[in-house]
């Protein structure tokens, strides 16, 4: 197949490209989600992000919750942004990091004006934006402007025989056309984790790597009561047929295809050696993955899935493949593309690699996926520890 | 590798271009066990297997029923042998298993913890 040179997202002012047009309200605490919820409510085609957390977080774990909302209004798909929170410095913060992009942002804060003021004038701002959003047209854009995370879930053997290696073949595919690629799960390589190190690009690549991996296994050992056994894998894993978290790591590995990565980010860390595929930090829940995915500025995610995870994101339109041909009929709804054919050996990998391009571009395009559809929009922040 | 890997590139191999149907797939051919991609296979099943890495195919009786998704063992194992899958060291063996039976968590444990 003849890969198309282009997809149809919206320009934004620091020239990264969307493949949404979300006006996004996004409260900067626990207690200002009423407040965003109600301006959602007053204005449509605008929504709300509630969360659980911002309040009396502190040191390495207040800077990755900064992290993550900046992270999160900076992100292409969101064209314009509210913040409401209920002090004035955090929300500042928030809309100043944002600011830098030259998109339409604004804070409120609830403090000294109670949240029924707050409403009423978020609300005529957010009319505002929703009103000049509306006007953005989707305009021809190189195919290097797709920034594509990969997490897979509720995986099980099918897993690693069709949907993650289908993922693979499309990185191999699209890696040299300059896009952006991201994978995570540092507990999910686990078993795999060496041979994952040998992908490092360079040896400062791969050191970086296992020094990631193996403080994340200090931490699993340091907190563990008994082993992980009965949460890795998880009890949808094994019913799906997977014995061992090595079996798991070499089954989740096979998304990255025979690409190297370049870089290893933090959580939440914006990409910053250019084009190509990175490793992320990440914990292997799926919510808090492709959160802190998206809040590194990728702007559409794929996810492979076994026997059906559901999952969406609030600002990444997630295509969801299996190679499950049981969960491609009970699931149907959530199913973006269907590679279970591979199992017949009715379809190869490369033409399933094709035909997730296929997928992925039109989605990009504006095609909805199940999960938006379907009306997912996780957000859900990683914590670090316990709050002050 | 530990001395316990036992590499299955020894079953007789075929090139598999004309054949029907799969009921198992192997990933790579230093693999010991493979996946059963139909719905089920019963027990003295004679099962067809596909050995995608590099294209050949291979006979098993089955001993067990087993379902989609699940492994089969294509060789004996003894306690404390290797399983391999994708090339790679899955596990050890905790208790005996015979080719054509059922692999999974209760005859398999990670070496992990």
């Amino acid at each position: 197949m003849e890969i198309p040179k282009s997809f149809l997202g919206y320009k934004r002012e620091n020239r990264r490209v969307g493949t949404r047009n979300h006006v996004v309200i996004l409260p900067v605490d626990d207690i200002s989600n009423a407040c965003a919820e109600a301006v959602a409510n007053n204005i449509k085609e605008t929504f709300a992000i509630p969360h659980a957390y911002g309040r009396l977080q502190f040191g390495a774990d207040l800077e990755l919750f900064f992290d993550t909302m900046i992270g999160t209004g900076k992100n292409p798909n969101v064209a314009a942004c509210i913040v409401i929170g209920i002090e004035p410095k955090w929300t500042k913060k928030i809309v100043d990091a944002i600011a830098t992009t030259g998109k339409p942002v604004e804070g409120f804060s609830i403090e000294g004006a109670g949240d029924i003021e707050t409403i009423m004038k978020a609300s005529r701002k957010a009319q505002e934006f929703s009103q000049w959003a509306s006007e953005k047209q989707r305009e021809e854009c190189p195919l290097s402007d797709l920034w594509i995370s990969v997490k897979c879930g509720e995986s099980d053997t099918t897993s690693g025989m069709a949907a993650n290696p289908a993922v693979g073949n499309l990185m191999d595919k699209l890696e040299p056309l300059g896009v952006h690629l991201c994978f995570g799960e540092t507990s999910e390589l686990t078993g795999a984790e060496k041979v994952c190190a040998t992908r490092g690009a360079t040896s400062e690549t791969s050191d970086k790597f296992m020094k990631t991996w193996s403080d994340y296994n200090d931490f699993i050992l340091k907190e563990a009561t008994n082993d992980l056994s009965e949460s890795q894998p998880t009890a949808g894993n094994i019913a799906g047929g997977l014995t061992t978290i090595e079996e798991k790591a070499f089954g989740n590995f096979q998304k990255i295809g025979s690409r190297k990565f370049i870089d290893v980010l933090t959580p939440a860390e914006e990409p910053k050696k250019g084009p190509g595929l990175y490793f992320m930090d990440t914990s292997s829940a799926a919510g808090e993955c492709l959160t802190l995915q998206a809040a590194a500025g990728f702007n559409i995610h794929l996810f492979p899935t076994g026997q059906g995870n559901i999952i969406g994101n609030a600002i990444e339109p997630v295509v969801k493949l299996t190679g499950n041909p049981s969960t491609a009929i009970n699931m149907k709804e959530h199913i973006d593309l269907d590679v279970s054919k591979i199992l017949k050996r009715e379809m190869n990998m490369d033409q399933a690699g094709d035909e997730l391009i296929k997928t992925t571009i039109r989605a990009a395009n504006g095609r909805l996926t199940c999960a938006e559809v379907l009306g997912h929009k996780e957000f859900i922040m990683t914590k670090l520890f316990r709050s002050a | 590798m530990d001395d316990s890997y036992i590499n299955c590139s020894k079953f007789q191999t075929k090139k598999s271009s004309l054949m029907a149907n799969t009921d198992i797939i192997i990933h790579d051919e230093k693999d010991n066990v493979g996946v059963v991609v139909i719905e089920k296979i019963i027990p003295n099943q004679d099962c067809n297997c596909w050995v995608m890495e590099n294209d050949s195919s291979v006979q098993i009786q089955s001993k067990n029923e087993i379902s989609l998704g699940h492994k089969i063992a294509m060789i004996d194992f003894k306690e404390g042998d290797t399983i391999i899958k994708y090339g790679h060291d899955i596990g050890k063996v905790v208790k005996s298993i015979k080719k054509g039976e059922h692999v999974h968590v209760h005859n398999v444990k990670t070496k992990k913890w």
